[in-house]
């Protein structure tokens, strides 16, 4: 199967090469794409030191774009199977196998690695964990399904989920909307039990009070997207 | 006529001096002037004629005619800034499909690069 591993990064000169290391050991057979996301620092010769495919966006256009623009090669290149991995480190390519299994098999259009379906040991701070468990909780209500973690971009796209995204993604914690996007569009939703890592160098681009500001903002997104068509 | 009204006359004239100027040397859109000049027409008018301002005042109930114009500038504002957050967004999102497209175009080149260091350096090993 076809498979393309998207890793959007933003600043992480430091975590790329250990990212791209751990990619190669689990899933060799697989292509990598950097999406750079218009970086300040030296993450895009890090990703030229290693070798790696590279897509740099001459400006930060957030997260959702710089996802959405791998989705938008592995659909005009043919890719049967899209993984999205973080820059950052948090995630383990060990646990890809599992989550594009499903795919491969053809029982599931999405899979998500959770966090929170087995006790992995993933320590949040506390409005973090407060913003996940309420958007898992409004999200199991809208999807029917039972999701336990709906932020999490540890994620793996079968080629009917690829076309849906590469067409429209949203903007500013775009997990959480995609789901909604891809129950909308009938695609079948799996979650798979991971464990991430803490992130180890640099900064999360993300505050507490950005933290809300989004919160707000999607559950607005959501609500809206789910009164249209 | 009174201060007011000259003030008000002067002010409408030039707004409308300055939109025709900008327009002829292309640096407002014509789209984003008729708000302009249609706003400075009816204070062209207004402050040619004190009477019309009172009259339109009593009749929608205002007790200080000045009070009508400066509910019309809040609403004109109102309505002028919800056009723009429309016409931000927009670019917002046309901006994102150009950036997208550079850096797919990057890896094109990236991999054609490859392409051709690798049938050079075939070239070199074949021997010419």
């Amino acid at each position: 199967m076809k498979t393309l591993i998207i890793v959007p990064a933003y600043n992480e000169e430091q975590n790329l090469p250990g990212v791209i290391q751990d990619l190669r050991t689990h899933m060799p057979e697989a292509e990598i794409l950097i999406v750079n996301d218009g970086s300040s620092d030296n993450t895009e010769e890090a990703a030229i030191k290693e070798g790696a495919l590279l897509c740099s966006l001459p400006l930060n256009t957030g997260i959702g774009s710089a996802v959405q623009t791998g989705y938008i090669y592995a659909a005009r290149n043919g890719f049967e199977c899209a993984v999205q991995f973080d820059g950052d480190g948090q995630h383990m390519a060990a646990h890809i196998a599992a989550l594009t299994g499903p795919i491969k098999d053809g029982l599931a259009d999405l899979t998500v690695g959770s966090r929170f379906m087995e006790n992995s040991g993933y320590r949040a701070p506390l409005t973090r964990k407060v913003g996940i468990g309420i958007f898992a909780a409004f999200l199991s209500l809208i999807c029917q399904q039972r999701l336990t973690d709906t932020t999490s971009g540890f994620r793996a796209l079968g080629k009917r989920a690829i076309l849906t995204f590469a067409r429209h993604y949203p903007d500013d914690y775009p997990e959480v909307e995609a789901l909604v996007m891809a129950k909308k569009k009938g695609l079948v939703i799996r979650e798979l039990p991971v464990s991430m890592r803490q992130r180890s160098a640099g900064r999360s681009s993300i505050t507490p009070l950005l933290s809300a500001y989004y919160m707000i903002k999607v559950m607005l997104a959501i609500i809206i997207r789910l009164s249209k068509r | 006529m009174g201060f007011l009204e000259i003030v008000a006359f002067c002010a409408s004239t030039a707004i409308i001096t300055a939109v025709i100027f900008l327009i002829r040397s292309g640096r407002l859109h014509e789209r984003y002037a008729l708000p302009w000049l249609l706003s400075s027409a009816v204070l062209l008018t207004l402050s040619l004629g004190r009477g019309l301002l009172d009259g339109l005042a009593r009749s929608v109930g205002i007790y200080y005619p000045p009070s009508l114009l400066f509910l019309g500038g809040f609403v004109f504002l109102l309505l002028l800034l919800l056009h723009f957050s429309v016409v931000i967004s927009d670019l917002k999102r046309r901006n994102r499909r150009l950036t997208q497209e550079l850096g797919l175009l990057g890896v094109e080149l990236q991999k054609l690069r490859k392409t051709v260091e690798s049938g050079k350096s075939e070239a070199d090993r074949a021997g010419q």
